[in-house]
């Protein structure tokens, strides 16, 4: 039954890796703007900037 | 903005703005546009292939007002440099300005798209919610002066005023985010840690790793408690050290017990402790934290005068025009204030004539005319011909600037309403205690042991987890309804206020009226219509607002042909505003125009000699029948001498007025407090009735200290106000409301913003405040019975770690869900 504590070991540090990656993704600004990527995401690269048919 | 005139529904809309454009729109590439600022922005994007721009949105452009030369000469001086730039280097200078015009995807689209209209721009970046924009130029290849005049160029401006100046820039608050992934993943993990303790199966495995379980949870625990519920402890001990009991003291007295228990039962190996509880109040808590921080971070809700004073002025020296800061002014300086410039300081007039719009300062709603000798105040607008003007007072001794130095102002973030939460803590903390020692005392003869289990368990249970997070989830959710009706309020407290006032002030001015509309109404002789084209064509020749709002009144349907005129520029590149830019008047033509200063103007028209101006001016005989007629606006008017009759101009209020009225009247107390004069003093009484309170004259002061006076009375105050003279009154109410008729001017420090659209439905807003109360109370009883359950038990002794570990999340989210659903129901029921 050793291999709990190795299991538990395992687990702990595949969650630590997480917490780090959120930590990373709030220090490096993702939490401060939560709405302008939504609708940047949306647009198209630069050459497609036509003007709509008039 | 985008408000298409009314009267004319077949106009086709601006290609580029979507405001009617005249008969004749400007074409180009068979698209039409209002006016040649429109044309010049498309212009400018078609040829640098934007055109995407209006792809995304329909119409999404802003009206580009003329820009006035020299207008950011002030942004090449390095002292405004240095302060508003964020990083500076040889190769990269990097800033945020805030850009409030900003409001769909085009506008994102665009301003992301600097770089291609000026090379020099690195990167622009917008944050659409805070309504700012960062921008990296390289210093060589451009300049802020250049990126600021670019903006403008397009239709988006940035704000620069003397708060941004000197400002430090935002730090996004990103402690709770840490707060809360910390206690997420400490929750977890000590969860499935004393999963075997819950379980009959996993009895062996409790026995044999328990110790290792326990020891491990614990540690998971301790960056919980000493980083995650920090606040809850920093704000019990605040409270504490001013002899005062808020909620967070019995949260932290119940956090305390459930981890000291814990730490004891652990190291002595009596069980698992209560280390998933724990923790898991802790993230919920701070889940509720989080719900009501979410407020609007575009909106400012603690703007001053600062906001509204502008950055740099120019300065008249002998060797000529300077931008300087508006700090650096001193006494006995020569100003020069142009067309639409707020005046910095208070001054003495030198040179030319003011036209001085007060509104927003005084309330006062006509401008006022000012003559070579007077003194003019600060914070007032000039409309028409630039002033020199002589600085008498720097601008931090100013008249307006002194109201801020008034006490009032110095008790910045003071509790100006006991919550209910805090009220309900402290019975909360005094029933807990007195629980405690009860079972104390119940058990101890019998069974020491059981005692010490039944007063911890007391104060475990007794962690108001479940009642703290009543207020945050019901008023968040009402803060939200109230966003999507375009009511803002700066925090979920205001709601509370808002659900127990029993007094409004309104301010005049600004607020009732509709500053943009009057009517007008004609006395005297009727006007033939040719007269009344002479009339047209001589006033048009003014800017004088009375003169302007003239002329939209009389109608400009002799539009001949569409042509730009160039606004005529004076001795030393003084502008004068532009005349009407899309019409040209073949007929009538006027000659000898002139404008007496305060007076009125003439001219002869077809060979009609017009004036019209102030009653003495054109010799007029309409006299006023009662004194209250004197007050009001009046223009005069006279054809070859003879005076025929006069144009009076009323306040117009707002559509809603009446039946909003109505509603308040029979549950509110009611005042009126105005700057202006007591023309309108019949018309509000009829809306108003008799028992309201109305005052006129009233300077900012005023208005403060009879706010101040009806607090001392007892009474819950709520203000609503929109200028710089209502701030103090604002500030001084329980709840001082901000209407505004475009969200991204200025409205002073307040603790809502009210967009006027929604103004109708104020009492509705009062209304569901109300409803939001009563569902925190309901949520409060919910709350009681949950522990009123659990303390039964730990009085009995029978509160274990799983009765704990079930008992504490039920409640919690019950109460989330209880009270989000009844909120959304009570705003369903009142706004559908």
């Amino acid at each position: 039954m050793n291999i709990i504590f190795l299991i538990i070991g395992i687990s702990l540090l595949v969650a630590l890796t997480f917490l780090g990656a959120f930590l990373w993704a709030v220090r490096s600004g993702q939490y401060d703007d939560d709405y302008t990527p939504s609708v940047r995401v949306l647009f198209e690269d630069s050459e497609a900037s036509k003007l709509p048919e008039s | 903005m985008n408000a298409a005139a009314p009267e004319a529904p077949t106009r086709v809309a601006c290609a580029h703005c979507g405001d009617a454009c005249a008969d004749e729109p400007i074409l180009l590439d068979n698209q039409p546009f209002c006016c040649a600022g429109c044309r010049a922005v498309y212009e400018l994007l078609q040829t640098n292939n934007l055109c995407g721009y209006y792809a995304l949105n329909e119409r999404p452009g802003q009206k580009v007002e003329l820009e006035l030369p020299g207008r950011f000469d002030y942004l090449d001086s390095d002292t405004v440099q240095a302060q508003l730039l964020a990083f500076r280097s040889d190769a990269l200078a990097r800033l945020t300005l805030t850009i409030p015009q900003m409001h769909c995807a085009s506008c994102i689209w665009l301003l992301e798209k600097l770089y291609q209209l000026n090379p020099g721009v690195l990167e622009s970046r917008v944050n659409f919610l805070r309504k700012e924009i960062s921008i990296s130029y390289h210093p060589g290849r451009t300049s802020l002066k250049e990126v600021v005049k670019l903006l403008t160029a397009v239709g988006y401006e940035p704000q620069i005023t003397l708060a941004e100046l000197g400002a430090q820039p935002h730090h996004h608050n990103r402690r709770l985010y840490y707060q809360l992934g910390l206690a997420g993943f400490c929750f977890g993990n000590v969860m499935l840690l004393a999963f075997p303790d819950y379980l009959s199966f996993t009895e062996q495995l409790q026995g044999e790793f328990g110790r290792f379980f326990g020891y491990l949870s614990l540690l998971l625990s301790l960056p919980v408690l000493l980083y995650s519920a920090r606040g809850f402890f920093q704000s019990a001990w605040q409270g504490v050290r001013q002899r005062y009991i808020n909620l967070d003291f019995p949260i932290s007295l119940g956090l305390s017990a459930l981890f000291l228990t814990s730490v004891f039962d652990i190291l002595t190996q009596r069980g698992s402790g209560y280390l998933d509880s724990f923790t898991g109040l802790v993230f919920f808590m701070l889940i509720g934290k989080w719900v009501q921080q979410r407020t609007y971070d575009a909106l400012r809700f603690d703007r001053d005068f600062t906001s509204y004073f502008p950055v740099a002025v120019t300065l008249l020296t002998p060797e000529g025009e300077q931008s300087v800061s508006v700090k650096e002014l001193k006494v006995g300086q020569r100003i020069l204030v142009r067309h639409q410039e707020v005046i910095p300081a208070d001054a003495m007039l030198m040179r030319g004539t003011g036209q001085i719009d007060y509104s927003f300062v005084s309330g006062e709603s006509v401008p006022v005319a000012k003559v070579a000798g007077e003194v003019v105040y600060a914070g007032g607008r000039q409309t028409g011909e630039a002033v020199e003007l002589e600085v008498v007072r720097e601008v931090s001794q100013g008249y307006l600037t002194q109201l801020w130095n008034n006490p009032a102002f110095q008790k910045a973030g003071e509790q100006t309403l006991e919550t209910y939460a805090n009220t309900v803590g402290r019975y909360f903390v005094a029933a807990t205690l007195l629980l405690a020692a009860g079972a104390v005392a119940y058990w101890y003869p019998r069974s020491p042991q059981m005692a010490l289990r039944a007063f911890t368990s007391v104060l475990v249970i007794a962690c108001p987890c479940a009642l703290s997070l009543a207020t945050p989830f019901a008023l968040g959710a009402a803060v939200r309804t109230f966003g999507r009706l375009k009511f803002y309020l700066k925090n979920s407290g205001v709601v509370e206020t808002l659900g127990r006032v029993d007094t409004i002030v309104f301010d005049k001015t600004g607020t009732l009226t509709e500053v943009k509309r009057s009517t007008v109404e004609y006395i005297g002789r009727p006007l033939s219509e040719a007269e009344q084209q002479l009339v047209a064509a001589v006033v048009r020749q003014s800017t004088h607002p009375l003169s302007q709002r003239l002329t939209r009144e009389l109608g400009n349907g002799e539009v001949v042909k569409s042509e730009v005129v160039k606004d005529g520029i004076l001795e030393n590149g003084i502008k004068r505003e532009p005349l009407k830019e899309n019409s040209l008047f073949t007929t009538p033509q006027v000659h000898n125009f002139t404008d007496f200063p305060g007076q009125g103007v003439s001219g002869v028209v077809d060979g009609v000699w017009v004036k019209v101006g102030s009653a003495a001016f054109a010799g007029s005989q309409c006299r006023p029948p009662e004194e209250a007629n004197q007050l009001q606006s009046r223009v005069y008017v006279a054809l070859n001498g003879q005076p025929l009759g006069c144009y009076v101009f009323r306040n117009v209020y707002r559509d809603d007025l009446q039946p909003l009225l109505a509603d308040l009247n029979q549950r509110y107390h009611l005042a009126v407090l105005s700057g202006d004069n007591s023309a309108e003093r019949d018309r509000l009484r009829a809306l108003f009735g008799p028992k309201a309170e109305l005052r006129f004259h009233q300077s900012p002061q005023d208005k403060l200290d009879y706010v101040a006076a009806l607090r001392q009375q007892g009474r819950r105050v709520l203000m609503v106000g929109d200028g710089l003279n209502d701030a103090g009154a604002l500030h001084q109410a329980d709840a001082g409301i901000a209407l505004t008729d475009t969200l991204t001017n200025f409205s002073p420090a307040c603790d809502a913003i009210l967009d006027a659209s929604s103004f109708g439905r104020f009492a509705t807003f009062l209304h569901f405040s109300q409803d939001c109360l009563q569902i925190v109370l309901a949520t409060f009883v919910l709350s009681f019975c949950y522990n009123g359950i659990g303390l039964g038990l730990a009085v009995q002794g029978k509160f274990t770690p799983i009765v704990s570990a079930i008992l504490m999340p039920i409640s919690s989210l019950s109460v989330m869900v209880f009270s989000t659903l009844l909120v959304r129901y009570a705003a369903y029921r009142r706004f559908v």
